[in-house]
């Protein structure tokens, strides 16, 4: 996918180019000019700066950051208590996006909802990449039975459509923000575990790891400390696509009954809800949710190919 | 080649045996035990007791996890409480309607999305090429109910060209017989594979377009409509095998919307009213079998791509 292996297999130059491990103090890097990892960095940041739309990608999303965690706080709207005097008004003035069915202000239920999107698609990309991350590490440096084994999991479960898998599991639990999260990066990890147990595969016989082992250190600091590392790349990449795939489905469960419950919300909550009132032809609840779903999704998938772009430079120079 | 299609096939055998294994643990570990779910809250541990040990509940969980396979096997899906219909019974109604979905989904999706890919591919960088890509990352990121219902809105609507509803008949041929109310899911269902497709034909063109050999074709007067029919899509095309066998479990997923949409009765819509009302074995059935669907489609997604491409090596 993102990332050939062969990079760094096939690379001739790697194997003597590499160096310590970026975990290490800075100041024990003895040999090595202190100049070279940044570098490397700086290099990778000129390439995403390059990338016009990855530019665009990362503001918008900073942006939209900005918009539901500070806007709330120069826009101030009752999110909690139900106004059925204002309910369904049209925009104007007072209520720039007018109000929903049950008066809540919709522009600032846009913030609200915005957070809650963001919040779950962040931490629970940030869960499954964790998790995914650890599992294909460990099966790509053990390798034989433990990667048979582990994999098969993976398999078994990239089977089963994630949609069905989190539809049964917010049946047995009700969904709470916490509970989403959790829920989300449980299911979501496949991708990364497969992705990094195939560079895991092609680190381990490097011969950094191998000193790694002969010096008595275990195997799991091998892991931990040096192959998990060495993967950061891959994995931040695909990071970003979780990010959005997980608000997308956060989406879906709203729009099957079973997301957020009110008076919480997220931004598939809100299409959802406003999706009931198409005949009337409530345009307003349907179009900002819809919108901004579409441009958090294009402009965090933006970020995500800049970033690719600029590992697999960085990949390039090892 | 032999020895690669028995290792695959192995391979499937395994990724379903564990995805069974999942699957009995999600049933044994439902809150309270699987009696309370058949149950409900209200039942006295005595009743609770009573029917664990009628259904084989008190045993050891390894021996319980056999009896499930064995059944499985046999076809044997387990009850529904709630529908008061076996398991079994209403897979095979509903499992046929959303292969169909599926499978005319799939149709359309490559009967779009590979002449678009295409001509993006030739025309690169011009304002088809760019207005494609765009539409594309739309279809990618609005959700699908979205775009499921703003076509509803613009055909069924406005236009009134189209029903708005599915076919709700019971058997699989009467769909054809009222194929204009298919149409939309179709097309809903097809709008977020036709974004990856046509993505992924555009870059495969593109990288075929620079080989040596389309040189050389160019290069012995061969005309370039000929060396993009002739020589570029037999290459790009071999890989859109694989990519069917990895959007599978997509296409279930996105079924399960589009059925809750047009309110059509396939295997999705019935797992989505199976979960609004905690049907737990129905849900299951169900999962277990798009599972094995899946594993099927993608194992012969490889096989095709192997029998396809002359120059896949097995090692």
């Amino acid at each position: 996918m993102s990332l050939n292996p062969a990079y760094l297999a096939g690379d001739p130059g790697g194997v003597g180019l590499v160096e310590s491990p970026p975990d290490e103090p800075a100041g024990s890097a003895s040999g090595l000019p202190a100049g070279r990892p940044r570098s490397m960095l700086r290099l990778g940041a000129a390439v995403f700066a390059q990338n016009r739309l990855a530019v665009a990608g990362l503001v918008i999303v900073v942006l939209l950051v900005l918009f539901c965690f500070a806007g709330p706080l120069v826009y101030h709207t009752n999110q909690a208590d139900v106004n059925l005097a204002d309910a369904a008004l049209r925009p104007g003035a007072g209520h720039p996006l007018g109000t929903d069915e049950t008066g809540y202000d919709e522009l600032g239920r846009l913030m609200v909802g915005g957070r809650v999107s963001l919040e779950i698609g962040f931490a629970a990309a940030a869960i499954a990449t964790g998790i995914g991350a650890l599992w294909g590490a460990v099966a790509g440096f053990f390798g034989g039975l433990v990667d048979a084994v582990l994999m098969r999991v993976v398999d078994a479960l990239l089977a089963i459509p994630i949609l069905f898998l989190l539809l049964f599991l917010v049946t047995i639990v009700r969904p709470s923000v916490t509970v989403m999260i959790v829920v989300l990066g449980l299911t979501a990890w496949l991708i990364p575990a497969r992705l990094v147990r195939g560079e895991s595969l092609t680190l381990r016989v490097r011969e950094y790891v191998q000193a790694v082992r002969m010096m008595g250190g275990t195997s799991w600091r091998a892991v931990l400390r040096h192959i998990m590392p060495n993967v950061a790349g891959t994995v931040i990449v695909n990071a970003t696509f979780q990010v959005a795939d997980a608000i997308l489905l956060i989406a879906y469960l709203g729009y099957l009954g079973l997301g957020i419950s009110p008076p919480a919300t997220d931004w598939g909550g809100m299409l959802s809800n406003g999706t009931n009132f198409i005949f009337p032809d409530y345009w307003w609840l349907i179009y900002p949710p819809g919108i901004a779903i579409v441009v958090v999704v294009v402009a965090v998938n933006f970020v995500g190919d800049g970033l690719r772009d600029a590992v697999e430079v960085r990949l390039r120079r090892r | 080649m032999i020895g690669y299609l028995l290792r695959r096939v192995a391979q499937s055998v395994a990724v379903v045996l564990v995805v069974t294994i999942i699957v009995f643990l999600l049933l044994h570990h439902l809150p309270g035990g699987p009696a309370r779910a058949v149950l409900g809250n209200r039942a006295t541990p005595q009743q609770l007791a009573q029917f664990s040990q009628q259904n084989g509940l008190d045993r050891p969980v390894p021996i319980q996890y056999l009896d499930y396979l064995r059944r499985w096997l046999t076809g044997d899906f387990g009850f529904s409480y709630k529908l008061n219909q076996t398991v079994g019974s209403l897979l095979r109604q509903r499992l046929p309607k959303t292969l169909i979905l599926n499978a005319l989904a799939l149709i359309f999706t490559i009967a779009v999305a590979v002449p678009v890919g295409i001509y993006q591919a030739v025309r690169r960088n011009r304002i088809f090429d760019y207005t494609a890509t765009g539409l594309s990352f739309v279809c990618y990121a609005a959700p699908t109910f979205f775009l499921g219902l703003i076509l509803v809105l613009l055909f069924a609507q406005d236009l009134n060209l189209l029903p708005a509803e599915a076919p709700q008949s019971d058997g699989v041929l009467p769909i054809f017989a009222d194929f204009r109310a298919m149409i939309l899911p179709i097309v809903t269902l097809a709008l977020l594979s036709i974004a990856g497709f046509s993505r992924y034909m555009r870059s495969a063109v593109l990288d075929n377009i620079t080989q040596d050999y389309v040189r050389t074709a160019r290069s012995k007067g061969c005309s370039s409509a000929r060396v993009l029919r002739a020589h570029v899509l037999r290459n790009a095309l071999v890989p859109i095998a694989t990519l069917v066998g990895l959007s599978l479990p997509a296409l279930f997923a996105g079924a399960l919307v589009t059925e809750s949409i047009f309110n059509f009765p396939g295997m999705g819509l019935l797992f989505w009213q199976a979960a609004q009302t905690s049907d737990y074995p129905v849900e299951l059935g169900v999962v277990l079998v798009t599972a094995v669907a899946t594993v099927v489609g993608s194992l012969l997604a490889d096989v095709s791509y192997v029998l396809l491409d002359p120059r896949v090596r097995f090692s």
